[in-house]
């Protein structure tokens, strides 16, 4: 059978090698080249996502992942290429696959080391679709690293004036969380009797046992459960590990805050659902508490904090953390309403976010500056703009009819259920989500025309183009969720009798 | 293991091989370079990578040999010797080939650097394969006289003869403080044979003072060959001030033969079999103090490296870090343990060596040691930039690249013995080392040098291009397929450990 993963992994790998082929003085064909080789993997997951069938359950059951490839990579550890999705992967493939297309495109405006750009966002894509594919748990990891040192660079290289100083920090921050997942995978490997198949951890349970350290007896699970946490929390961000996150934003060029929030952050939260929870369920129902405050801070904080700043980047990255946030709630829940409603969010929260950083993107590119309270009345010069940004905005607040509010009313269906309090005072999100959004707006769009930006530009058509996928999708789901919601359904539904019974 | 065969001195000629073979090649490099009157300067390396290349076909073949002692229990013959052997050989023709290059040392005197080079090499290899104490003491010597030389070989340089000599008064100091301890143990067990300390610590109840004095001091004489805290003090120093082939040589070669000895040593000396595995025979946790110098090393030479602004020096510390990585591998009493050092150390001569063989490649016209030397090198020297950085990737253990895989095989073994805390410490001494090696890629990627600012390239060698993708290549697949490796230090980690 035609392997399928494996073409949408590498693909960018192979365009991101063709690249370094290409005369440096070419730039146009470059950005082709790399828009071609985002381009197949956009189509192949669209294929993807019209042939996967929808009632196979995944998670922890191996015979119903779909298009499995598996082969023996290294037999001295007995590490296999070993590829398979089912619901909650292909959601976030398709997620992939598309804002890393649109990103081919959003960053055509980029004039510095054009190849090495390319190159290294490529090389990120394959970083991000082997992730999402592995099921091996070395596999995985190598993916999962793999993503690092393009990040670095991107950051480094093509950010703003601070660069140097996020680029560093990020690459800080993730390392210390993967090496805590590198010995956790590393002390599964002896638990699953020498193997890094995720599916035989998930059905042998790594829960059980006992760790003396330091003069303390531990659960093995529980002591395993937070090294992953950490790990994956520093990803998402989770409060308190949450301070590489703004820095990155605000330095990232706009194609990387799109990734970033779009693509990396979902990371932290597919890591817990597809390692932490089917693999120790036991600690997962011990850790939900806990998680669901966090999710309560990550929410109220982040809402916050994104009320407080005046740089229209740093507030988006703020908001991502608030609407993060829910997907932790959705997934500390334990209910299926609640998990749907974490996987349905992480998805809208990847293309909304998007739709939000590119729209900073475009108007940056005009003014050079970010200040919320530097625009006003820019809804007379670029109505189109403005048009776009206000359905971001909407979205993201959670409107009625948009996809944002969807699956943040399963979220808090599911996590009233389980946690009444937390969840009231998290739905407070909402509210100061549409506060600090409609101030921005307002402070941005209406009022009198600041006289410096009469001569602003309209949004170009290469921009709308980058914008229109998203919007589209924003509103259809919004409407009818079915062919999204209804691709990961069945496995949230294994997930929670896997890990609550 | 099975009972070994002891063979007397004639007999044990024929598997003397590959140290006969260096021998020979030691004398004909002298006597070429008298002859040609040091002329030939491409001939004498040349002599010398033959005998080398030679010596490791020698050596292949005991990698399956049958263990035994040789010259009457001096000196043990099996598979984990053989590994030293062809490894330590295969190092150092990366060695000379990178010296044929280097005009600080082909200048002058290159036939006296190739000879003091071999003899090292000799001393290094039989220092790896000693089971007799005044052995271990005798070839500790041996390699370490030569290497004084080297380390103050270049005649007139006031850093390198600062280095020769600091050398020097540290190792006197180190092996005498050896020699002393090793008094104490001959007291003990009545022999200088290791298998007969074993033993003796067996039957007889030794107080445990009296065991932990000799130990601490005999171990003191390893730890200053492979620099383990608090035994290091005189590696940045030697590494800066020498030239840099020589500052490769000395950071894998002596290293690695210092790691061969300690676990023969520990190992065949003071480790007990039984059916559960290895113990520590003494009544001192010896495997316990070495964890603590495991953690000390890597913590201290981590640390010190962030401070660092002379590339030679950063490695230098780093790789003092390296070597308490590597000694995690020790404490474990497992075979798997074992494999994993000798796995780290292929990937780390790998990566280490090419790091300073970058520095050296720089080093054209003018010595470019410093980190601001670096700067724009990714913009102006693709290549070079390139391979530096896949070098200080993979010495930070990132996959894809070598080092990840030799970390995962060192904290796969401390994770198999529940070894958690050294895990966990050892890993996060990982993330502080991304911190000063990516300090080193910052500078050549994202600092972008100002227009016209020295970005003329600088001229590299032919034969050091060569040796880099020698280098990087292996780095790179040894990332992603490494069976080769394994299968061999799968043979290599094979200690003979006594009757």
């Amino acid at each position: 059978m035609f392997d399928m993963l494996s073409v949408i992994t590498f693909a960018p790998l192979a365009g991101a090698l063709a690249l370094l082929f290409v005369p440096k003085e070419r730039r146009d064909l470059i950005r082709w080249v790399a828009a071609a080789a985002a381009l197949v993997p956009l189509v192949l997951s669209v294929l993807v996502f019209i042939q996967f069938d929808r009632a196979k359950l995944g998670i922890n059951d191996p015979s119903s992942f779909q298009f499995v490839v598996q082969k023996d990579w290294i037999q001295a550890f007995n590490i296999q290429y070993y590829m398979g999705i089912d619901g909650l992967s292909v959601s976030m493939i398709l997620l992939t696959a598309l804002l890393s297309f649109l990103c081919v495109f959003a960053s055509f405006g980029i004039q510095k080391g054009v190849k090495g750009y390319y190159a290294m966002f490529l090389l990120l894509e394959t970083g991000m679709m082997g992730t999402f594919c592995a099921l091996d748990f070395f596999l995985f990891y190598v993916f999962w690293e793999v993503m690092l040192l393009p990040m670095y660079f991107l950051i480094g290289i093509w950010g703003g004036p601070r660069k140097v100083y996020a680029a560093i920090k990020f690459f800080l921050y993730t390392l210390f969380g993967s090496v805590l997942m590198l010995l956790v995978m590393l002390a599964f490997y002896f638990k699953a009797g020498h193997s890094f198949n995720m599916l035989t951890m998930m059905q042998q349970g790594m829960d059980g046992g006992t760790i003396p350290l330091f003069g303390h007896v531990f659960r093995y699970g529980q002591l395993m459960f937070v090294a992953l946490f950490i790990g994956f929390a520093i990803k998402v961000p989770i409060f308190p590990f949450h301070t590489w996150l703004p820095d990155a934003h605000v330095e990232a060029p706009t194609a990387i805050s799109v990734i970033l929030a779009g693509v990396l952050l979902k990371m932290g939260t597919y890591g817990l659902l597809r390692i932490s929870y089917p693999m120790l369920p036991e600690a997962a129902r011990w850790f939900s508490p806990a998680l669901a405050i966090f999710a309560l801070i990550n929410i109220v904080y982040g809402a916050l904090c994104a009320m407080a700043q005046k740089d229209f980047k740093k507030l988006i990255a703020y908001s991502s953390i608030s609407h993060m946030g829910f997907v932790l709630l959705g997934m500390a829940s334990g209910t299926e309403q609640g998990l749907n409603g974490a996987v349905f969010q992480m998805f809208n929260h990847g293309t909304i976010t998007a739709m939000l950083f590119l729209l900073v993107g475009v108007i940056y590119d005009r003014a050079h500056h970010r200040d919320i309270d530097g625009f006003g009345g820019l809804m007379v010069r670029m109505p189109v703009y403005a048009a776009f940004t206000s359905l971001a905005f909407f979205a993201a607040i959670g409107l009625p009819g948009l996809s944002g509010f969807i699956s943040e009313a399963l979220v808090l269906l599911g996590g009233f259920r389980s946690y009444q309090a937390i969840t009231i005072i998290c739905s407070s999100g909402i509210v100061l989500g549409a506060a600090y959004m409609l101030w921005t707006f307002q402070r941005v769009f209406l009022g009198p025309l600041n006289e410096k930006y009469k001569d602003l530009p309209e949004i170009s058509p290469r921009e709308i183009f980058t914008l229109v996928p998203l919007a589209a999708i924003t509103l259809v789901l919004g409407v009818y969720p079915v062919p999204v919601l209804g691709l990961f359904q069945a496995s949230m539904g294994q997930l929670v009798r896997v890990v609550w019974g | 293991m099975t009972e070994a065969l002891v063979l007397g001195n004639q007999e044990s000629l024929r598997y003397f091989a590959p140290e006969a073979i260096v021998t020979l090649a030691f004398l004909a490099v002298i006597v070429f370079d008298i002859v040609t009157g040091g002329r030939k300067r491409n001939g004498t390396a040349a002599v010398a990578i033959a005998g080398l290349a030679l010596a490791v076909v020698a050596a292949v073949p005991l990698l399956t040999a049958r263990p035994a002692l040789l010259f009457s229990g001096m000196i043990a013959l099996d598979p984990f010797a053989a590994f030293f052997k062809i490894f330590i050989c295969a190092a150092s023709i990366v060695i000379v080939l990178i010296s044929m290059g280097y005009r600080e040392l082909t200048a002058r005197f290159q036939g006296e650097f190739i000879a003091a080079m071999l003899a090292t090499v000799l001393g290094a290899m039989l220092f790896a394969c000693s089971v007799n104490m005044v052995m271990i003491y005798l070839t500790l010597e041996m390699l370490s006289l030569p290497s004084y030389i080297l380390a103050g070989f270049l005649k007139g340089d006031t850093r390198s003869g600062e280095a020769g000599i600091k050398y020097a008064v540290f190792g006197a100091a180190a092996s005498g403080a050896m020699i002393f301890g090793l008094s104490f143990l001959y007291g003990i067990s009545g022999s200088l044979d290791l298998f007969a300390l074993r033993d003796a610590l067996d039957v007889r109840a030794v107080p445990t003072i009296a065991l932990l004095i000799p130990t601490i001091f005999v171990f003191a004489g390893f730890a200053y060959k492979i620099s383990a805290v608090p035994f290091h003090m005189w590696t940045p120093d030697v590494y800066e001030g020498t030239s840099t082939p020589i500052t490769a040589f000395f950071s894998v070669v002596p290293k690695a033969a210092g790691f061969a000895a300690i676990a023969r040593f520990f190992l065949s000396g003071m480790t007990r079999q039984t059916p559960d595995g290895l113990v520590a025979a003494a009544a001192i946790d010896w495997p316990f103090l070495i964890a603590i110098v495991s953690v000390l090393t890597m913590t201290l030479g981590n640390l010190a490296s962030l401070r660092q602004n002379n590339v030679k020096r950063l490695l230098a510390y780093s790789s003092i870090a390296h070597a308490g990585y590597m000694l995690m591998g020790l404490v474990l009493l497992t075979d798997e343990g074992v494999k994993a050092v000798l796995f780290y150390l292929v990937v780390y001569a790998l990566m280490n060596i090419g790091a300073f063989l970058v520095v050296i490649a720089l080093s054209g016209e003018r010595p470019r040691e410093e980190i601001d030397d670096f700067r724009g090198l990714g913009w102006r020297m693709p290549a070079l930039g390139l391979a530096m950085a896949v070098f200080l990737f993979s010495l930070t253990g990132l996959p894809p690249f070598a080092g990840f895989i030799g970390k995962v095989y060192l904290f796969k073994a401390v994770i198999a013995k529940e070894y958690y805390w050294l895990a966990v410490i050892g890993v996060l001494n990982s993330v502080v080392s991304l911190y000063y090696y990516v300090r080193i890629v910052k500078v050549m990627y994202l600092d972008i040098p100002a227009e016209g600012a020295g970005l003329a390239p600088i001229s590299v060698s032919r034969m050091h291009g060569v040796v880099l993708a020698l280098l990087a290549v292996p780095t790179v697949l040894f990332g992603i397929r490494f069976g080769v490796v394994d299968a061999l230090t799968d043979l290599g980690r094979n200690l003979f450990l006594g009757r």
